[in-house]
């Protein structure tokens, strides 16, 4: 996840509090998707960004995931996603982001 | 009777192994600056000629196998080195490095590059004796004695040549100009890199074709990745220019194209408008070999005690021309683009390179019979977590023709094996786009075995910072009568 990025979650959750946020994923591998996913729970493990040694434990899940497309529009996401899921390693992502879930 | 309709005329490729200068590839080079020891483990994990010229990717690359072939033999390739066949490659030779050295000191007229005067006069004679290297090795380059080397190595501006990492320095780069960073020593070997392996793949094209000569050729068109230049101008070009005396086209002119990693397919098409504009005759197309893309992932590869795969560089060189009515036609008709509007998500970059021309041309997918794009050597990028780039490309063009309804959901999984390319191509992205299949494909067409093959490039443009979008473009080639 880019420094813009992690800086900008960190003060969403600053001036939010943690309860009220969701963070959406959309990487388009596991690798990727993974290293988001602890980025905005455990912290940035390249130690690189404003997210590093910071455990934000937010909830987060990718746009993939059953319970995130049940929530969109059909039609939408038809139209903006389902080719990606298609396209991408879908089925893959999901089980990583719930092994990473589950600990 | 011949028409003005462009047609490929030939095509031919060139690969220098070029281990001694992986150190000067962008992400050795930054590493060794941080962290001195790691040259020596850099260079224990270099690949000898020998066993560079036994890799399947690079033998297929060179056209001693099909492309097909890398279906068949189980990644990763690295561990499974063939026997040399030893017979003469279709489309170009492996250059040895030292030859490739010795190249670099007689393609640079300001005479930056030094060669040990020992070193020439071992490889003088090796050079003369060669058709590939002799036109080019006619001229005897700047050369010092061993007190004379001695003396410039100790400029802290100056960069050593070895070969294979290690001992003496052959020879040594010096700056072009000591206030500016675009003529530094690492830019002008960078450059000159270019510059000889893009001039091996034209000479290559040169001695596997008929009907093109050195006189022949009027035009150069050059997509290759480097920027020549000074603090002026960086980038001001022009290496096609630069390439077509060295190889000695007295006759012609040259221009750069740039446009990332797609720079050959606007290249292609450009040339291919070109011809049939009757501006020009004979145009080439060439994209020489990157420098700074040796060892990109070698950290990865290193970590996993895997060999520095990246480690050659690699060039291409395609002819074309006027109809001859037998080879392969360029059809400008469909020509893919891709309008700033589509934005930067892959399955839109593919529905505007891939399906809009299909769709112009009121083609279903199945009378295409091959589709190429970015055929990167899986075994250099998914080592080091980068995926199989080609792999995943086609899964989502699959995914984009499917959601067209072009093709079955069920047929993407098979859309690869079906209508694509297995990743073979050095990582450098110029000629691992579609550009270094035409060789193969020109092959596969006089064999019968397509009727066409669409090629297409993406560039990453949001690199330079400048626009956050990419660019590509898709050309097709069809056997000539289709």
């Amino acid at each position: 996840m880019d420094l813009e990025d992690q800086g900008r979650i960190k003060e969403l959750a600053e001036a939010h509090g943690k309860d009220d946020l969701v963070v959406l994923l959309g990487a388009p591998t596991t690798e990727s998707s993974q290293v988001q996913f602890e980025t905005v729970t455990t912290g940035d493990p390249s130690y690189a960004g404003p997210l590093a040694g910071v455990e934000l434990g937010l909830p987060a899940y990718h746009v993939f995931e059953p319970n995130v497309k049940a929530a969109i529009d059909p039609d939408q996401y038809a139209e903006n996603i389902e080719v990606l899921e298609m396209g991408l390693d879908a089925d893959a992502i999901v089980d990583a982001l719930a092994g990473m879930r589950a600990g | 009777m011949p028409t003005n309709r462009p047609v490929i005329r030939g095509a031919a490729t060139a690969l220098a192994h070029t281990p001694g200068m992986v150190r000067y590839g962008s992400k050795p080079f930054r590493e060794a600056k941080a962290e001195p020891e790691f040259l020596a483990e850099l260079t224990r994990g270099l690949w000898s000629y020998d066993e560079a010229c036994r890799y399947l990717p690079n033998q297929v690359f060179i056209g001693s196998q099909a492309p097909a072939r890398l279906w068949e033999v189980e990644q990763p390739w690295f561990d499974k080195l063939a026997d040399a066949d030893g017979g003469e490659p279709p489309f170009g030779h492996i250059l040895e490095e030292r030859r490739f050295l010795a190249l670099l000191a007689c393609a640079d007229p300001f005479k930056h590059v030094l060669l040990r005067e020992r070193f020439w006069e071992e490889m003088g004679p090796v050079m003369e004796a060669a058709p590939l290297t002799a036109p080019l090795a006619s001229r005897t380059p700047a050369l010092l004695t061993d007190a004379q080397m001695d003396t410039e190595l100790e400029s802290p501006n100056s960069l050593p040549l070895f070969t294979a990492g290690e001992g003496a320095p052959v020879g040594v780069v010096k700056t072009g100009h000591s206030e500016d960073e675009a003529l530094s020593a690492s830019v002008l070997l960078e450059n000159l890199c270019c510059k000889v392996s893009g001039t091996l793949a034209v000479h290559e094209l040169l001695n596997h074709v008929d009907g093109l000569g050195l006189g022949d050729v009027d035009l150069v068109l050059s997509c290759s990745e480097e920027a020549v230049g000074d603090r002026y101008q960086r980038g001001g070009g022009n290496m096609a220019k630069a390439i077509a005396e060295f190889a000695g086209c007295d006759l012609g002119t040259g221009i750069d194209i740039k446009d990332f990693c797609a720079a050959p397919i606007p290249a292609m098409v450009i040339g291919a408008s070109l011809v049939e504009s009757g501006v020009f005759e004979n145009v080439v197309v060439v994209g020489g070999g990157s420098l700074p893309k040796l060892g990109m992932k070698s950290l990865y590869h290193l970590e996993q005690g895997i060999p520095v795969l990246e480690d050659a560089l690699s060039a291409v060189a395609v002819w074309i021309g006027r109809d001859d009515g037998k080879s392969p036609t360029v059809n400008l008709q469909a020509v893919g683009r891709h309008p700033v509007k589509a934005g930067a998500a892959l399955d839109k970059q593919f529905r505007e390179l891939v399906l809009e021309p299909l769709r112009r041309l009121e083609w279903g997918v199945d009378r295409l019979d091959r589709v190429v794009t970015e055929v990167h050597n899986p075994d250099i990028t998914v080592s080091a977590k980068a995926g199989d780039v080609a792999a995943r490309n086609y899964k989502m063009m699959a995914a984009m023709l499917a959601m067209a309804k072009e093709i079955d959901k069920s047929d993407i999984a098979g859309f690869a094996r079906a209508k694509g390319v297995c990743g073979y191509a050095p990582t450098q992205g110029h000629i691992a786009s579609g550009f270094v299949y035409v060789p193969h494909a020109l092959r596969e067409m006089a064999a019968g075995d397509i009727r066409n093959c669409m090629l297409v490039a993406r560039a990453s443009l949001f690199l330079g910072q400048m626009t956050e979008l990419t660019d590509g473009m898709s050309v097709l080639i069809e056997r000539n009568g289709e």
